[in-house]
């Protein structure tokens, strides 16, 4: 009894009001921008505001569900559910359904959910037990092979076999706990240039037979000037950014008005309402929108990072700082693809972008780490 | 248990997110703030302006008879954006009974930037135009297979009498010179050409409203912007009214009928104008829609030049009719007394010879009524010479100065300036300097312009100001331009006031002359005794064929309502050809006026 009234009381309610901040405006904005002249409730299933409150009120009986979990559950189970994930992924691209030429979706009934989106969490676990066991320091590379090959394997599956360059990615994030645990900057700056590198040279090689022609063709060097960045190409690649730029710098100061953009609403903006959600807040919003929403997340992984200093041990560390980065990177790639500065890479805004899958993934994420952090008090006896 | 030899490092990791946020926020800042330039390419993404057509304003004429409406017609818009490479052009060809020539020869002109300025592929272009429903429906059922084109409803002219064509104009497209000389025209637009509806274009063609709507990624339309907080709804042109009185323009085309010729009236008190005919006219639905530029070439290469409006652009010399001004000017500048007298030889009179048979000498009176040409060559020679011959020659041309500067005064020899009426000719009364150009200072004399004196030679006149001159009669000395709107406070205004500063007893004179000539005169065959007629009738000759006949008159001589000329040509006779045409004219207007006399017999029992 005593026990549990700890728990609640350890909970970081900040933590969870930031979340629900976040999940409850990302909400809007889906609504916004599905919304049309036949305007249904924001509540009506035939929408994605709708699906997506389901979504959230789901997302909360998982996240309460975490907290009833016992926290050693995780370090005690680590590596199976580590192996789990893997097995998963690895059976993704056989059950899928080609999507958009992703093999990441498998479909029970009317749900359709991304395994790669519970990867994260699995593959943070895994490395935090490693990492946590009793006399581990890094004291050289020697040492980061494992973490390293445990990050690598389910990144490796998402990108080649399943085809997610944008959920691959994001395991760049678990470069940032390596280096809070010793890594050298050296070693960090060389990690995340080999994957950017390396995915840039998959996503290449993934085109056929380019891999045999050793000089591109032309199409293909537009593809990767594009995806760098560096040619604009408004009717090809480069639209669907060109939009977003258009829809967000429309909105101005305080932005065109809730439900008002037209961007947006009439579709010039494509993944409107997921992976450039974004750009309905730049342009209802305006800068000031925009700006108190960037300041969210900024206060929200920040204070995720207070979280994580105050662990008392290394799993409970290294889990807390890999959270604070998937949300970092997933913040950075999906921001910065919408404001044009990083190229088209198709992650969800956590919390704010539709999608089921995402929103359980980070509940899990997040949720866990809150249950660690509302036990460690525990630690000290 | 926690190795904190690197605690520093929680600085660098958060550094790296507040860097990554702040870089976000300044980029958002150079996108939002200081670049403005993204929301004109929004609202070009989504906005699209739509013209509403105000309707253009009704004509009326003078008893509130509708001349002019609106009809709908329908034109075939196209976004060729929309049209895409599968757009099965023989189908659509097909659909609108127009061959591939055409379809090529028109989508080429749509898309040159130089002749179509408003072009854009994301937009409505204008196809085809002016159709009637029976040209679209076969379209408008197939609709559905050709993409990125619709059907907009529009209106056009229509008339309910065939009559007044030139007097109210016609409605067409807008050309480049009309694009040029006013903003407020779009392509597409329509604008009025000749008449009416040329003249007060700005007030019947009304505003036209624009509608801002949304649309989305694939160019479908998805309803009005800000709930149309931008839209302009259209202003509908103002109506007109128009003094013209219909039945009597109608019955006058009637009456003048296959012979080329004109007849305008004029009502004297307010000088708005009755009736404005032009014979041969046209039916002025010919000229509308899609059949309008083959009509109006039919029409401008018609060798009896229908698009003239004769009555304010041919002039003809006025014949007898001329008498009436001879009689008022030579008695106001003291050429002849009311008592003068002068003889007549009848045919054998010099250097002019007399028509008519009548006794010598002969007095004022019966020289009008008569229209004794000998006593009119007298009086404007005693006018012209009363300072003797010989080198008076300089006091000559001063009285003949004098003289033309008292014809002028009648609205003869110039246009109507101030007047409403379009397509005006001035006429001519020959000036000083004419002559001298033509005999040199010295060479001429009262004997060289002797036609004059019975209206024939140089003088010039139109019918318009023939009617004009009529209703300066019966007004006793002074006329209002002469103008189409009807009740038009401008035309109430002293300024159109125009006096001839003639005593009004030389008018009283002249009034009796006329009505002697209904009654005693050329013009006893036709005349209506009951309706007071005073008139003139002219035979002018020239010489491309059989006389003009021209006539002018008004009544009822006490209080005149109506005041007419007609003009026909190479007929013969002005009493036998003009006259009965004004009469019937007369007849018909003071039957209206007076509907209690309108019962009563014809011929009045003191004509017999």
């Amino acid at each position: 009894m005593n026990r549990r009234n700890s728990i609640w009381s350890g909970l970081d309610w900040v933590t969870i009001f930031l979340f629900l901040a976040l999940a409850l405006f990302g909400w809007m904005n889906i609504y916004g921008a599905g919304y049309s002249f036949e305007q249904t409730s924001i509540f009506s299933f035939s929408n994605r505001a709708g699906k997506q409150f389901v979504w959230l009120m789901t997302a909360l009986v998982l996240g309460f569900a975490i907290l009833l979990i016992d926290e050693k559950t995780y370090d005690v189970l680590g590596y199976w559910l580590y192996g789990a994930t893997i097995l998963l992924l690895l059976i993704t691209p056989v059950l899928a359904h080609d999507i958009k030429g992703s093999l990441s979706w498998i479909t029970f009934g009317p749900i359709s959910l991304q395994p790669a989106e519970f990867a994260k969490c699995f593959t943070a676990i895994a490395i935090a037990k490693y990492m946590g066991r009793y006399g581990y320091q890094v004291r050289s590379w020697r040492d980061l092979v494992v973490p390293c090959a445990m990050v690598l394997l389910p990144m490796f599956i998402i990108m080649v076999l399943q085809r997610e360059t944008g959920s691959a990615l994001v395991f760049l994030a678990f470069l940032l706990p390596l280096y809070r645990q010793g890594m050298t900057g050296k070693l960090m700056a060389a990690g995340v240039i080999a994957i950017v590198v390396g995915v840039v040279v998959l996503k290449v090689g993934l085109i056929p037979d380019s891999l045999l022609d050793k000089v591109l063709q032309p199409h293909q060097k537009t593809r990767i000037e594009v995806l760098l960045g560096m040619k604009e190409d408004p009717t090809g690649a480069g639209y669907n950014v060109n939009q977003s730029l258009i829809a967000i710098g429309s909105g101005g100061f305080f932005g065109k008005g809730y439900l008002k953009g037209t961007q947006t609403k009439l579709k010039f903006v494509p993944e409107q309402d997921t992976d450039f959600i974004f750009c309905t807040v730049g342009e209802e919003w305006g800068f000031f929108g925009s700006l108190v929403v960037l300041l969210l997340y900024l206060a929200f992984i920040l204070r995720l990072i207070m979280i994580a200093e105050r662990q008392r041990d290394v799993f409970s560390q290294v889990y807390a700082y890999s959270v604070a980065s998937i949300f970092l990177v997933h913040l950075a790639i999906n921001v910065g693809m919408v404001l044009g500065l990083l190229p088209v890479i198709g992650i969800p805004l956590p919390m704010f972008s539709y999608g089921g899958s995402s929103l359980w993934g980070f509940t899990l994420l997040l949720f866990i780490l809150l249950r660690l952090d509302a036990s460690r008090v525990n630690k000290l006896h | 248990m926690i190795n904190d030899t690197y605690y520093r490092r929680r600085y660098v990791i958060a550094g790296i997110a507040i860097a990554i946020v702040a870089i976000y926020i300044i980029r958002l800042f150079a996108l939002q703030i200081v670049d403005q330039s993204r929301r004109a390419k929004a609202d070009n993404n989504a906005l699209v302006r739509q013209p509403v057509y105000a309707s253009r304003g009704l004509i009326y004429d003078r008893n509130d008879s509708l001349l002019v409406f609106n009809q709908p017609i329908y034109e075939v818009l196209i976004i060729i954006r929309e049209m895409g490479t599968n757009f099965n052009v023989p189908a659509f060809c097909q659909a609108l009974q127009i061959d591939t020539t055409y379809y090529n020869t028109r989508m080429a002109w749509i898309r040159d930037r130089n002749k179509n300025r408003g072009y854009s592929k994301y937009t409505h272009q204008l196809f085809m135009g002016q159709l009637k429903k029976e040209d679209v429906s076969l379209l408008e059922e197939r609709l559905y297979q050709f993409p990125g084109v619709s059907i907009r409803k529009r209106t056009l002219r229509d008339y309910n009498y065939t009559a007044a064509a030139h007097i109210l104009g016609s409605v067409g497209e807008v050309n480049q010179r009309d694009l040029d000389r006013d903003p407020y025209y779009q392509q597409g637009d329509y604008s009025g050409r000749d008449g009416i509806e040329r003249q007060y274009e700005i007030d019947l063609r009304g505003v036209n409203g624009g509608e801002v709507l949304m649309r989305d990624n694939r160019g479908r339309i998805r309803g009005s912007y800000h709930n149309g907080e931008l839209d302009r709804s259209a202003v509908a042109g103002k109506n007109l009214q128009l003094g013209i009185d219909i039945d009597i323009q109608e019955l006058a085309e009637q009456l003048i009928g296959d012979n080329i010729g004109s007849a305008v009236a004029i009502e004297p008190a307010t000088g708005e104008v009755l009736a404005l005919v032009s014979m041969p006219g046209w039916d002025p639905r010919e000229l509308v829609g899609k059949a309008r530029s083959k009509n109006y070439n039919a029409l401008l290469n018609d060798p009896r030049k229908p698009l003239l409006n004769r009555a304010t652009q041919a002039t003809y010399s006025p014949g007898s009719t001329f008498k009436t001004l001879q009689t008022l000017v030579c008695l106001d500048q003291d050429g002849i007394k009311p008592s003068t007298l002068y003889p007549c030889n009848g045919p054998e009179s010099t250097p002019i010879k007399c028509t008519h048979h009548h006794g010598s000498p002969v007095d004022l009176g019966m020289a009008l009524e008569q229209s004794c040409n000998p006593y009119y060559w007298c009086a404007f020679r005693d006018l012209l010479q009363r300072d003797g011959y010989g080198n008076q020659n300089n006091t000559f041309r001063h009285n003949y100065a004098r003289w033309r500067e008292g014809i002028m005064k009648f609205g003869l020899g110039s246009q109507f300036e101030d007047s409403d009426i379009p397509n005006q000719r001035s006429g001519s009364i020959p000036s000083v300097k004419f002559y001298d150009r033509c005999y040199g200072k010295t060479g001429w004399k009262a004997i060289t312009i002797r036609s004059l004196s019975i209206g024939q030679g140089e003088v010039l006149v139109t019918p318009l100001q023939l009617a004009n001159q009529a209703a300066c009669l019966a007004n006793d000395g002074y006329y209002i331009t002469p103008h189409l709107l009807h009740n038009d406070s401008t035309y109430k205004t002293n300024s159109h006031r125009h006096e001839t500063g003639i005593d009004t007893a030389y008018f009283h004179i002249v009034k009796d002359g006329m009505a002697r000539v209904m009654t005693n005169g050329t013009g006893r065959w036709h005349n209506i005794a009951k309706w007071h007629i005073c008139g003139k009738t002219g035979t002018v000759q020239n010489p491309h064929g059989k006389d003009h006949a021209i006539f002018i008159g008004f009544a009822p001589k006490e209080n005149p309502k109506i005041a007419v000329a007609i003009a026909v040509e190479n007929v013969g006779f002005g009493a036998t050809w003009a006259c009965p045409i004004a009469v019937k004219m007369i007849d018909m207007y003071l039957t209206k006026h007076y509907p209690e006399l309108a019962s009563e017999p014809i011929i009045d029992e003191q004509t017999k």
